[in-house]
């Protein structure tokens, strides 16, 4: 093809739609180099594996949860189900703690209008720009597994002398007032981010571990780097036999139950 | 007279409840709305959806005179872009007033994400939307300078609306036309990617068996064109000279929407049959919820009595020829398919997506259990009043479909 374009004298036309070719390549190519000196490695892949097994369904992990986030009514970072297997031959339920699961291929993430939710490059957290959020609550309908939820503007009874509501999630540590996000917003678990200290490590000794699995009785909800292959989370992934919820979709959760 | 008289009474009434809708929305955000973070779109979402679809459809018949040079729907083109605009207009202001933050609608255009099929559908019909205008400004521009000369409000209107032109030419009127043609020939693909769009932001959710189909951006836009001209039908036969003068055309809308409408109903089973066969308890779930339960009387007596068999009836019966009925027909569709909408958006999300999660915490926001509260209803009701008020506007202020020497000038 160029050897043949070579032959022929070559026009203007020629020449501006190379330059016009090459231009969007050295665009491109530029935007890439910028892109790749800029975005942060993965330092983190954060990840959850639940013993099913362990779980006593006390839903003390909710409650941690909404101490922790002060999250308002009809906004439950974590629920925990009771439902019987399907096929299973007696009626015990399984408890399954039901945080958002960070997934590697989130389908909230690209149906967004506004590019409000997004994965963090550094370690996989889903995360949600109240700033930026309109709350058209399409990521709701996308998300396979009801991890998120729309902001009302609700509150519980409210105890005057306990002064504002002040969740430090995101580390922004907004006051709670009406019309301003994230009321109105869409919310989701964060795995409790604002713990980490500013290298992104938790440390479960100094209490800076996401509320549910620093608080879960049994032990339940394991937490830690998936790609740290001394990790908890990786060694009861190699050792037992997890699953994780609609693998089929192709959404690559985060987190994994034994069941 | 009294049924002018009591459109405009039922079109002032419905300001009403607009006016209540949007304060409660404006002071008391959603905590009034029913939905939740399970089904977290209404009523709202299906109105809207019905609102985009009757404005796509109008606007797509309206190229077969501006486009296609069809001859016969001449009369009706004008109003068939007047019926687009409207129609956006209140989809607009519904889906705006949806969103959690009113204030924030421009971060579509500012925080761009091009793989998001809900942004590209309102840049679509943004340009769209900038299109109409400038197409029916267009269409209407001589008569708006004829009309300058009368007196009072009207003439008001027109001198306003005329935007300083002078030209009253037959020339002028041949220059519009061929910018017309262009525009209209711009704005077909730009409709069927806007509204199939619509139908492609239903389509790509994985998560929602019930809409996760090929078929949903066709669908879309099979049921937009039916509902659209359906709804040009019963406005041409209400608007200027009435039904009377429109007979011939009347009939052979009728024609076209029976086609359009049966078009649908196949693509509509063929979707519900390759589902319910395929066998995926979701969407089972989703369609049982459509066809029976709390939602069937939607499904069996709005969207298939009403939307579907009765219009049929009338239009393939032996009345298919007495404009009165098409007419009826035709008002059958456009009511009936405020059902087809309620049909896509409600069932679609009424399913738990995990097993259990309502049961796991005793909220009114998790529930897969939705009927639209009082505030929406009212809002709704208020927006159906809007539309009236701006036909009549239309009807009173601009010449819709009066015979000018355009035609003439034309050819």
């Amino acid at each position: 093809m160029e050897a043949e374009l070579e032959s022929q004298a070559v026009t203007r036309r020629e020449v501006l739609s190379r330059a016009a070719i090459g231009a969007v390549v050295g665009a491109a190519a530029a935007r890439a180099s910028v892109v790749a000196a800029t975005a942060p490695e993965r330092a983190h892949h954060w990840g959850m594996v639940i013993d099913t097994r362990r779980c006593i369904g006390c839903e003390a992990c909710v409650i941690a949860c909404k101490i922790e986030n002060k999250t308002p009514p009809g906004v439950f970072y974590t629920v925990v189900t009771r439902e019987t297997l399907p096929g299973a031959r007696n009626d015990r339920p399984v408890f399954m703690t039901k945080p958002c699961f960070q997934c590697e291929k989130p389908p909230c993430v690209p149906v967004c209008p506004v590019n409000a939710t997004y994965k963090r490059p550094s370690d996989g957290i889903v995360v949600v720009d109240y700033d930026r959020c309109i709350g058209c609550r399409y990521c709701m309908t996308a998300c396979p597994y009801g991890a998120r939820w729309f902001d009302f503007g609700e509150d519980y009874p409210l105890d005057e002398e306990a002064g504002p509501i002040i969740s430090p999630e995101y580390s922004q540590y907004r006051e709670r007032v009406p019309d301003a996000s994230p009321v109105g917003n869409v919310r989701k678990c964060t795995f409790c981010l604002h713990l980490q200290d500013e290298n992104g490590e938790y440390d479960r000794e100094a209490g800076r571990w996401p509320a549910c699995a620093k608080t879960c009785p049994t032990r339940a909800i394991h937490f830690g780097d998936l790609d740290d292959p001394e990790s908890d989370v990786s060694v009861l992934l190699r050792e037992r036999n997890a699953i994780r919820v609609k693998e089929e979709l192709g959404t690559e959760p985060s987190v994994y139950y034994l069941l | 007279m009294t049924l002018k008289r009591a459109f405009w009474a039922a079109g002032f009434i419905g300001l009403i409840p607009l006016s209540i809708g949007i304060y409660l929305r404006v002071t008391t955000g959603h905590q009034l709305a029913a939905y939740g973070s399970v089904i977290p779109w209404g009523l709202w979402v299906a109105q809207y959806i019905y609102f985009i679809g009757l404005s796509a459809g109008a606007f797509l018949l309206s190229s077969l005179v501006y486009v296609f040079g069809v001859k016969r729907f001449e009369p009706i083109g004008r109003l068939a872009v007047f019926s687009a605009i409207v129609t956006l207009l209140l989809a607009l202001f519904t889906i705006w007033m949806d969103i959690g933050h009113l204030e924030r609608f421009w971060h579509v255009f500012a925080f761009a994400n091009f793989s998001s099929p809900m942004a590209w559908m309102i840049w679509l019909y943004t340009v769209y939307f900038a299109l109409l205008v400038v197409e029916f400004w267009l269409l209407m521009r001589r008569d708006l300078v004829v009309a300058k000369g009368a007196g009072g409000l009207r003439g008001f209107v027109s001198r306003v609306a005329s935007l300083g032109s002078r030209d009253t030419s037959d020339a002028g009127l041949a220059r519009d036309m061929r910018r017309v043609r262009i525009l209209a020939t711009i704005g077909v693909p730009l409709a069927i990617m806007f509204h199939g769009g619509v139908g492609a932001l239903f389509g790509v959710l994985a998560a929602r068996p019930y809409w996760h189909s090929g078929m949903y951006p066709i669908i879309f836009l099979v049921s937009a064109l039916a509902s659209g001209g359906a709804l040009l039908t019963v406005a041409s036969a209400i608007f200027q000279e009435g039904w009377r003068a429109h007979r011939e055309m009347i009939v052979t809308l009728g024609r076209v929407v029976l086609g359009l409408l049966l078009l649908d109903a196949l693509f509509e089973f063929s979707e519900l049959f390759i589902g319910i066969y395929g066998g995926d308890p979701s969407f089972l779930q989703s369609v049982s919820i459509a066809l029976s339960g709390p939602y069937g009387i939607v499904f069996w007596v709005l969207q298939v009595g009403i939307g579907l068999v009765l219009p049929v009836l009338l239009l393939a019966g032996p009345l298919r020829r007495d404009p009165r009925a098409v007419t009826a027909a035709c008002a059958a569709v456009v009511i009936g398919f405020i059902g087809v909408r309620l049909n896509i958006v409600i069932p679609g999300l009424s399913v738990e997506e995990i097993r259990g999660l309502t049961a796991a915490v005793d909220d009114p926001r998790v529930s897969a259990v939705y009927f639209p509260s009082l505030f929406e209803w009212v809002f709704s009701i208020g927006i159906g009043g809007l539309g009236l008020i701006l036909f009549g506007l239309g009807e009173v202020f601009l010449p819709l479909s009066r015979h000018l020497p355009s035609v003439d000038a034309q050819s």
